[in-house]
């Protein structure tokens, strides 16, 4: 699953933990979901919806 | 980003302070099977009621561990839990498949000392911490 996490953030000049801090998870977890590495759960995913105030398909978006 | 860091809970401070709680539990269970174990040869012989006394200390303190792993686990964001279960699960199979397999080799006199329950929980503490090691790696 792709995302626009890291663009996301970066427009608002957020570190990594900075997200973690705001997302209450951990900047590892929030590494492993901007690198694709690891999908997050839906609750995770409205969350980070909710943070920056878009849909989730904005945010996310299926490969196939 | 203060404005986020404000409302939200000191993630990294949590885990670490599980952690720390779990690590104590294990050092105190660690301290009481020694009590059992070294107690009748250096302090009260063939008493087994205190022999008896110092194995419940330990499955009370066993206890202890148990709750204090929950809890951190608990603590853990969903990534972490999820590097966890896979971890453990990996843990189990190699105890059950691992256990088995010693034991049959210690029946068979196949092996030349006794199966004791001491290697099989090396294996399984060294195949918990590889699996978590290689888990966060595949993440990274």
């Amino acid at each position: 699953m792709k995302n626009r996490l890291k663009v996301l953030r970066a427009e608002r000049d957020w570190t990594q933990a900075d997200l973690a801090s705001a997302l209450e998870v951990s900047r590892q977890t929030v590494n492993a979901i901007e690198t694709g590495k690891y999908d997050p759960s839906l609750p995770l995913a409205f969350k980070i919806a909710r943070l920056f105030e878009k849909q989730i398909e904005e945010i996310f978006k299926d490969e196939e | 980003m203060a404005k986020q860091k404000n409302d939200s809970i000191d993630w990294p401070g949590q885990t670490k302070e599980s952690t720390i709680r779990l690590a104590k539990w294990t050092i105190l269970w660690v301290l009481t099977v020694a009590i059992p174990v070294f107690g009748p040869a250096l302090f009260w012989g063939e008493n087994h009621l205190i022999s008896f006394l110092a194995i419940l200390l330990n499955v009370g303190v066993g206890i202890g561990v148990i709750m204090a792993m929950i809890n951190h686990l608990k603590k853990q964001d969903e990534m972490m839990q999820k590097v966890q279960l896979e971890a453990m699960g990996i843990s189990l199979g190699v105890a059950i498949v691992g256990g088995i397999a010693f034991s049959m080799l210690d029946k068979t006199n196949v092996i030349p000392f006794n199966a004791e329950i001491s290697y099989l929980v090396m294996i399984i503490a060294f195949t918990y911490l590889v699996s978590v090691f290689i888990n966060l790696r595949r993440y990274k």
